[in-house]
């Protein structure tokens, strides 16, 4: 394939080719790429509809009530950010890892101990920014060290062993009260106010939270692009020939979980300081499924998926109670979980993608086009 | 591994293990003695549930992840028959049935329409296991159930050296667990399905390819392992009590049992029970703040040495 | 009929009968809005429904009106989950704007939901069931009221009875959190003080079944064992037990000695009779506002309806709460302007009225309420119920300590080996 070729083929969709099944043949190309590749992926980028988006979601806070900004967008743009933590890494590095829940608890916790809680005698009190760089940080270490352990196993494990860690550490964080403070866990670890605003307000912490979001979008929709993400999507879909071309293969697994883990590190603050508390019930095992939930909700194609499903996830959840019983809400959730899996694994996208194809088969036009291309 | 290394890595378990066994002998021998028999008694409840999921992994690499939920309707099956009829052993087999049917259906009619998708039939088993939980729940309400044990092993046996009372209950779990690993290794050495079904684990493609009906044995295997859960379900009612709660409790144990004994071994999936019940009791006798944790720790610490488990073979 | 449905068709009739007294006595005012949260899912969704059939009843028994204005509940339920419980409150204060919010039911809920509280000084909170310590001793909120006493206070006195009856030595066997901390503390406080010693304490890991381990480090010396698990978990454990062999008398915990307890059919049946336990409620209270509060909970929630044959704990607490707060509104006539104030007030000074005594509250808005010290007794047919031994009044949350000598209950605290 000659260099222009492989500009086209970057700017007509990555995730699309990854599917094709051509990544590791791409990746080797790629290595040798130059630079300039990135102006033409943003230009090739934005579309339309993009644009119709992103001004819904910065007017949105200004004509929904507060309750709807906060509890609505704010926490499914802070669960959505932890699910495209295991949207990268299960859709585009083939691991489902069950422990990104942990890592953004780790960050919580962190963010607690570290900065200003209701346990004065545990907190230490760091400035705010200090303790969130910090929490990140250290959870980034976590999922490293969670990514070395689970990269060397294959697919099936990955799940039962980052569910084995996650639930390893939420006993640690239940029993132990020196640091975790066990069972109640810290209450009162909220958003700063900086320069003058208080970013406990629903409208400022949406923002917050929305810019944080995109930030991890767009982070992971370019990183998928560089030869980092093109050699990931290669390690998911053969990591033999991967490991034949010369690619360091655990290596490149265990980098994936570290940046999957600073997306659900940040991912982690934020729900944290939403909550306004870290309980050892928030790196509970229903927690780190729900996450699982969330992803493969949305679906796993693509990186706003996650989103999506967060979003009909806290629907759910706040008004089912609303509609049915708010004790069969367990009952509601695994089934619309069971009917994804079974009926549309690529989750809400998926719907949405076959949805567009049907009508394009009832426009006459994409018809007769069709059957044209087919003599 | 080269012998030194191999008698190095020896040393290095056994060791710590030695010293400790000897101080707590020297400090509280009855103490010690009566937690090394709980510890045994409690692996065997874990290996005939352990075993019923690393059966189905090991031949249709199947996580299945709704075992823990497969144990709880055992138990409450086993919990209502008991109450009707009062027989335990009517109780064991009505709960062996009832999962082993719930198993089979979940073969025939979800998991064998997508074959050598693993991970979307893993989706499946938590979907199932959520629902399956909700539905016992609402049904069953959240009290907890216990199942009385039969008369004759109801109460203590007295006059045992050192130990001087024991459950008879527990010790009969003991025996339960040997007689089912017996009965397992008989089945799968001894009958012809027994043979596919360790032929399958082997090779898959060529178990296809000699002609057998694969279906059927993977339809068999799944009932077997799901009422395996089930029976086990039954066992822990009595010791141990059904409530909310427990599927997971008891799918973490196999996970662990499993992991640390190796996929798709019963040899395996048994010395992982005994490392993991005498660790777990071990633990809630001596250090029981951070047991839980502590157990989890052996299973990293397994991983990160092992990642095929201690018997465990390659995929 | 499954429970939830019976919840659920009996919410629809309980509508239907406001709706029929709201049509016979037309409100002058707009209705005034309550919102219930409870557990109503995970292993405390019995506790739960039980909880809001309480809270229902107080308003039943009001006719579903309180000062010329009709009573509105909006129900919400959790998960013992302190951020569901935060977030279905939000929804019913922000959402769905209601004046009054009833809940939560469990102790971690409690505090969180007590922070929120402080973000919403229009709306009044009054508690659930929760009884945690830090709830009202710990940055209590002005808004937050708590009618129902804590763990800690719902063992007063058990400790002097434990001595009257000549143990001396006890050994503590509870769940390794917040509840039974308090639990062990009401008790040892006092226990400690008057001269009993306490050498081991056995925290079992939360959920964790098999108490063999514990059992085998029972020592041989001690008179007693207190045991504060749940029934069915105080069940397993009387099996265990007795299977091992054990023969010691137990004192319970005031969720311990239930009736799955008293229905225990195993062999040592007969050395559970003078088993001491304390709590603050008692089946065989024989005052007549009790034997009322119990005819009239029968009435409306048969057993077929699937009530209980006697309403439980979380049945009086939350009764307790929600009488509070109609009660409340009934002496500031309905008047919830210029941000509750008077409301807050009269709730503040209200001396309530309860089926087991009166209660108060105290600076922290939190009760000074009244325990009962119950011990098992056989019967004529040879059945086994809680009599009640002594009934203890006015039981601040200080436990007649002094502020500077009260540590909240926790792993190692109190201790005196």
């Amino acid at each position: 394939m000659s260099a222009a070729q492989w500009r086209g083929a970057m700017n007509a969709g990555a995730g699309r080719l990854a599917r094709a099944g051509g990544a590791p043949a791409r990746a080797a190309g790629v290595a040798v790429e130059g630079r300039g590749q990135a102006r033409a992926w943003i230009s090739g980028m934005v579309r339309p509809h993009h644009l119709v988006v992103l001004a819904f979601l910065f007017v949105y806070p200004f004509y929904a009530s507060p309750f709807l900004t906060y509890q609505i967008g704010a926490q499914a743009l802070a669960l959505g950010l932890i699910a495209l933590s295991l949207t990268l890494l299960g859709g585009y590095g083939g691991m489902v890892s069950l422990a990104q829940m942990t890592v953004a608890g780790i960050a919580g916790y962190m963010l607690a101990i570290l900065g200003t809680s209701g346990e004065a005698g545990i907190s230490l009190g760091w400035p705010w920014w200090l303790a969130a760089l910090l929490g990140i940080g250290i959870a980034t270490l976590a999922a490293t060290l969670i990514g070395w352990l689970s990269a060397r196993t294959e697919g099936i494990y990955t799940i039962m062993i980052t569910i084995a860690i996650g639930v390893a550490f939420y006993y640690l964080c239940l029993q132990n009260y020196s640091v975790f403070n066990g069972f109640q866990g810290f209450q009162r670890v909220y958003a700063p106010t900086v320069l003058g605003i208080d970013f406990r307000d629903p409208v400022p912490f949406y923002f917050v939270a929305l810019a944080c979001a995109l930030a991890g979008y767009f982070f992971v929709v370019y990183l998928l692009r560089t030869p980092f993400g093109i050699a990931l999507q290669g390690v998911r879909d053969n990591a033999r020939r991967m490991g034949a071309l010369g690619f360091n293969v655990t290596a490149h697994r265990v980098a994936a979980y570290a940046v999957a883990g600073v997306i659900a590190a940040v991912g982690g603050i934020l729900l944290t300081w939403y909550n306004g508390l870290i309980a050892p019930n928030s790196v509970g095992i229903s927690a780190l499924v729900n996450i699982l939930i969330i992803a493969i909700l949305g679906g796993m194609g693509h990186p706003v998926g996650p989103f999506l499903g967060a979003i009909v996830f806290v629907l759910l959840q706040t008004f089912a109670i609303d509609l049915i019983d708010r004790e069969r809400f367990n009952l509601l959730i695994g089934l619309v979980f069971l009917g994804i899996v079974l009926f549309s694994p690529d989750g809400l996208l998926g719907l949405w993608a076959r949805l567009r194809e049907k009508l394009a088969t009832l426009r006459p036009r994409a018809a007769f086009n069709r059957r044209r291309s087919q003599r | 591994m080269s012998r030194f290394w191999r008698a190095f890595w020896i040393a290095a378990v056994a060791g710590p293990i030695a010293l400790f066994a000897g101080w707590a002998l020297w400090d509280n021998a009855r103490l010690f003695v009566t937690t090394l028999l709980n510890g045994i008694t409690l692996a065997a409840l874990y290996f005939i549930v352990a075993s019923g999921f690393t059966l189905v992994f090991g031949l249709m690499r199947n996580v299945n992840l709704a075992h823990g939920s497969l144990y709880m309707l055992g138990g409450y099956v086993g919990y209502l028959v008991a109450g009707r009829t009062g027989y335990f052993v009517l109780a064991l087999a009505a709960g062996f049935l009832v999962a082993a049917l719930v198993g089979l259906a979940m073969q025939l009619a979800v998991f064998r329409h997508m074959p050598g998708e693993d991970l979307r039939q893993t989706m499946v088993t938590i979907g199932l296991s959520i629902v399956l939980a909700d539905l016992m729940l609402w049904q069953l309400g959240a009290l907890a159930h216990q199942v009385e044990p039969p008369y004759v092993l109801s109460g203590p046996l007295r006059e045992l050296p050192l130990v001087k009372a024991y459950s008879k209950y527990r010790l009969s779990l003991l025996a339960m667990g040997i007689l089912i690993g017996v009965l397992l290794w008989l089945f799968l050495t001894r009958t012809r399905v027994g043979m596919m079904i360790r032929a399958g684990v082997d090779d898959r493609a060529m178990l296809d390819a000699t002609g057998v009906n694969v279906n059927l044995v993977f339809a068999a295997t799944f009932a077997v392992g799901a009422g395996l859960a089930g029976l086990g379900g039954v066992i822990g009612a009595v010791e141990l009590s059904i409530v909310p709660g427990e599927d997971l409790r008891l799918l973490l144990a196999s996970l662990v049992v499993v992991i640390v004994g190796g996929m798709g071994s019963i040899p395996g999936a048994a010395l992982g029970a005994l490392i993991l019940g005498v660790a777990e009791t071990f633990g809630l006798a001596y250090a029981p703040t951070y047991s839980v944790v502590f157990t989890f720790v052996i299973l990293v610490l397994v991983l990160a040495f092992r990642p095929r488990g201690i018997l465990g073979r390659p995929a | 009929m499954t429970c939830s449905k019976r919840v659920f068709l009996r919410t629809l009739a309980g509508a239907a009968v406001f709706a029929a007294f709201s049509a016979a006595a037309p409100a002058q005012q707009p209705p005034v809005r309550i919102g219930l949260l409870a557990t109503l899912e995970g292993p405390f969704a019995a506790g739960g429904a039980d909880g809001m059939r309480g809270a229902e009843l107080a308003v039943r028994q009001r006719g579903g009106v309180v000062a010329g204005r009709r009573i509105e509940i909006i129900k919400a339920s959790s998960n013992a989950n302190p951020d569901v419980a935060v977030n279905a409150t939000r929804k019913l204060v922000e959402q769905d704007k209601v004046d009054i919010m009833v809940g939560p039911l469990s102790g971690s809920e409690g505090i969180a939901v007590k922070e929120y509280s402080k973000t919403q000084p229009h709306v009044t909170f009054i508690n659930g069931s929760s009884g945690a310590q830090a709830t009202t001793l710990v940055n209590p909120s002005p808004n937050f009221f708590r009618f129902n006493t804590d763990g800690a206070q719902w063992m007063y006195g058990l400790g002097r009875a434990a001595l009257e009856k000549g143990y001396k030595r006890v050994m503590v066997i509870a769940e390794d959190y917040a509840f039974p901390y308090s639990q062990v503390q009401g008790f040892m406080s006092e226990f400690c003080r008057l001269g009993g010693r306490v050498p081991v304490k056995a925290w079992v890991p939360l959920g964790g079944k098999d108490y063999s381990s514990v059992i085998a480090r029972i020592p041989k010396d001690v008179d007693a064992l207190l045991v504060v698990l749940g029934g069915a978990d105080a069940v397993n454990f009387l099996n265990q037990y007795e299977a091992a062999g054990g023969d010691k008398p137990m004192i319970g915990g005031s969720i311990t000695v239930s009736q799955d307890v008293l229905n225990y059919k195993g062999k040592r049946r007969d050395s559970l009779v003078g088993t001491l336990s304390a709590g603050p409620l008692a089946d065989a209270y024989d005052a007549p506002e009790w034997k009322a509060f119990v005819a009239d909970y029968q009435k409306n929630y048969p057993v077929s309806a699937g009530g209980y044959p006697s309403p439980s704990l979380f049945a009086l607490v939350y009764y307790i709460n929600m009488k509070a707060a109609l009660d409340g509104l009934e002496a500031v006539k309905g008047d919830l302007s210029d941000g509750q104030r008077k409301y807050r007030e009269a709730l503040s000074k209200m001396v309530l009225k309860t089926p087991v005594g009166e209660v108060r509250l105290d600076e922290n808005r939190q009760a000074i309420g009244t325990t009962f010290i119950t011990e098992v007794v056989k019967d004529a047919q040879g059945n086994l119920f809680n009599r009640v031994l002594r009934k203890v009044d006015n039981v601040s949350q200080l436990l007649g300590m002094r502020k500077e000598e009260f540590k909240i209950g926790s792993r190692d605290e109190p201790s005196c080996p």
